[in-house]
């Protein structure tokens, strides 16, 4: 009846599962030099066609998935943006020491005053001052509005007294920390959005230092948070229905299981909504709960972190109930009865008997749940409200409302780093081949 | 209940009050689910029970928000394109997935389970991860905002579960049919579809079933890569959630639960099958 199925042997013997024993013959018959030619180009005929049928889809995961992973992963340390707007000045600026708090020569000045120029007349120095902007708030309207001006002046007049041109127009120009972060900002390799996803940034000598405001820590820290509570909830909730359909009649497990598998089956989206029917002010349990006069005030519920637990858990049930409900089945009733008949107490033989034999269905539950969960997006974003939210969808939010594309790869690149994590722990411990739907 | 004439009385209310926590579970799983059908006739543009719906008033129920998805141009744009894209997905996964399935049960397969860990992999990869990634690269290679693309994509997140179903389904299976039928004199073509294929159908379908949920029930990489053109019903839902709420969001859930019903059902009956051809029944 079980979508996933992982029984208890499966998982102590997945240890030496996934390796292929060469095949030993157990008659020790002698074989001719020809004959063991021809063994051996049989084997590897064999070989070359189990390798073709797994290449074409090996092909497609590897183009259609693992590239685009990989992609978002080099981006998020590449970042040529700036380089590209700006190569000369950037080339002329590699031979200035930051750190003698004396600005760059006029010549290096005169460079960037053309550049910016150039950048004004293309229309691009908005993307510029963008960028030094991210590294350095405040910049923004000073590039803005120095490459306006800039447009009027004549190009032979910039190339040779540029310098004088840009500190006439903006004072600015003579700091030190400003020339300091154009510098930092033109280097196509970066480690500085994974500083920023872990809260952290280069001081003035280049040294990491933490942030002030922590935001991405605490995500990450209340994501994990939600995740864990999830897995909890989804265990003590789960762990009664799942014991009590595997020792039910088979009839009976077999007709409350469509209960379970029917919401599985229903789209993520229509149990959204559901819980939105449910949640909401003026919905059903409020008006439930004002009906019994049990409250007289509505109760904010949606759009609370209460909302996005309560969906999730909803959701994620039955990854939990599934696998312990198949390690369960496995589980010969007669220790606990034995346990019981030589004298133990029911509530201690049932916790030091029963409970660890279901550890099996309760670890690959909670590793799958916790999986999930941690990477959730849609139900938080629809249920959440803004104490709701999780990792996924701050990511979601860099690719969409700030489009700053690299600082959301360097978060997913860490999320990722955490999930592959877990899935190295289940394909160690259960065994990614071990699992089983329909 | 039946108990044995050995159990004390606490042993008794124990097992009547873990009956009493198992239904109370199977009512909040099934709860949700139930709660949206009656609220999707509601008359009123509201998501809650109004006074006539509860007194039974057959005024109060209406079938306006049924009427309003056949009525409107969006809603029949997303279903069509909810189908579209998720059989063009499944005939790409279940072939793909299939084959490879075949491959990797074979012994003689190097790297077996490197292999199954990585094209098990879109599974696991949270979807938003997958969608920026896919949104990076599509756009590069021009298949953002195409039918194409989010065919790929929906394919690509589909075919670990044909794997997974077509694995289970060859674990029974006996390799000396595969050989005997070629000693006989059959093509490998011939091989495959009068032997293989027989055996593991039941698998293929489910698989193919699983493959189209997938696709189907996807909104994340369709937030992200469809355009205008391409959104699918999910997506229809997600913006109706977040802009105006209206009960034909609940209209259209209550249709999507009718179809996760009968695939239920499909997936059941197929897998009752697929056991006894396991066992030798058939």
């Amino acid at each position: 009846m079980s979508q996933i199925e992982l029984t208890a042997d499966q998982m102590v013997n997945t240890a030496g599962a996934g390796q292929v024993a060469p095949a030993q013959s157990s008659d020790q018959t002698i074989l001719t030099a020809a004959e063991a030619a021809q063994a051996r180009k049989n084997e590897r005929r064999r070989k070359t066609v189990a390798c073709l049928f797994v290449t074409p889809l090996l092909l497609f995961v590897l183009i259609a998935f693992i590239a685009p992973i990989g992609t978002m992963l080099y981006r998020s340390v590449y970042h040529p943006t700036v380089s590209q707007l700006i190569p000369d000045t950037l080339q002329s600026l590699s031979g200035w020491d930051d750190s003698t708090g004396i600005r760059p020569e006029d010549a290096v000045l005169n460079i960037f005053s053309l550049e910016l120029q150039r950048l004004a007349k293309e229309r691009k120095a908005g993307k510029l001052a963008e960028e030094i902007n991210r590294a350095r708030p405040g910049s923004s309207s000073l590039i803005k509005s120095t490459a306006r001006k800039l447009k009027k002046i004549d190009r032979n007049e910039l190339a040779t007294g540029g310098a004088d041109q840009l500190l006439a127009l903006k004072p600015q120009w003579q700091e030190v920390e400003l020339w300091r972060v154009i510098k930092r900002s033109g280097a196509p390799f970066t480690d500085k959005f994974y500083l920023t996803a872990l809260d952290l940034s280069r001081d003035k000598a280049g040294d990491i230092v933490p942030r002030d405001t922590r935001i991405y820590l605490q995500l990450y820290w209340k994501s994990l948070k939600i995740a864990l509570l999830i897995t909890v909830l989804t265990a003590i909730i789960g762990f009664p229905l799942s014991y009590y359909l595997a020792n039910a009649p088979a009839k009976t497990a077999n007709t409350l299981m469509v209960f379970v598998l029917l919401p599985f089956w229903t789209s993520l989206l229509v149990r959204t909504t559901s819980w939105i029917a449910l949640l909401q002010t003026n919905g059903v349990v409020n008006s439930f709960l004002q009906w019994t006069h049990i409250i007289t005030e509505p109760i904010e519920m949606l759009y609370t972190q209460f909302s996005t637990v309560i969906a999730m858990t909803h959701i994620l049930l039955p990854f939990m109930i599934l696998p312990l409900y198949s390690v369960m089945k496995g589980i010969d009733p007669s220790y606990f009865r034995a346990a019981l008949s030589l004298g133990a107490k029911p509530i201690p033989a049932f916790i030091r008997i029963y409970m660890p034999m279901t550890l099996p269905g309760i670890s690959a539950g909670a590793l799958l749940v916790f999986i999930i969960s941690i990477g959730y997006y849609i139900t938080p974003a629809l249920v959440g409200g803004t104490d709701g939210q999780m990792i996924s969808n701050i990511i979601a939010f860099h690719m969409q409302s700030s489009n700053n594309w690299e600082l959301a790869a360097a978060l997913g690149s860490l999320l990722l780093g955490l999930i592959m994590l877990l899935y190295w722990v289940y394909d160690r411990t259960v065994g990614v081949s071990n699992i089983k739907l329909g | 209940m039946n108990f044995p004439k050995y159990f004390t009385i606490w042993q008794k209310l124990g097992m009547h009050s873990l009956r009493l926590t198992a239904w109370l579970v199977l009512v909040f799983l099934m709860l949700p689910i139930l709660v949206i059908i009656p609220l999707s006739f509601n008359a009123e543009p509201y998501f809650t029970f109004t006074q006539g719906m509860l007194a039974l008033d057959p005024d109060a129920y209406s079938l306006k928000w049924y009427e309003e998805i056949i009525n409107d141009d969006k809603w029949i744009l997303a279903i069509k394109n909810s189908f579209y894209i998720g059989l063009c997905a499944t005939v790409l996964a279940t072939v793909l997935g299939t084959l490879a399935a075949i491959g990797l049960s074979n012994p003689v397969m190097p790297l077996q389970r490197m292999i199954m860990a990585m094209l098990l992999s879109p599974m696991i990869v949270p979807l938003i991860i997958t969608a920026a990634g896919m949104y990076f690269f599509y756009t590069q290679l021009g298949l953002a905002g195409t039918y194409l693309g989010v065919i790929i994509a929906h394919a690509a997140l589909g075919t670990p579960f044909v794997i997974i179903t077509v694995n289970a389904a060859l674990s029974g299976f006996d390799y000396s049919l595969m050989r005997a039928s070629l000693g006989l004199g059959a093509t490998p073509i011939q091989t495959f579809f009068k032997v293989i294929m027989p055996l593991i159908r039941p698998g293929v379908i489910s698989g193919a079933l699983f493959a189209f949920v997938t696709s189907f029930d996807e909104v994340v990489v369709i937030l992200f890569m469809a355009g205008p053109e391409q959104r699918t019903i999910p997506r229809q839902m997600f913006s109706g959630l977040r802009e105006q709420i209206n009960p034909t969001i609940l209209a259209v859930a209550v249709l999507l639960v009718v179809i996760s019903a009968l695939m239920l059902m499909t997936i059941e009956y197929l897998r009752a099958r697929g056991e006894r051809i396991r066992s030798g029944e058939i």
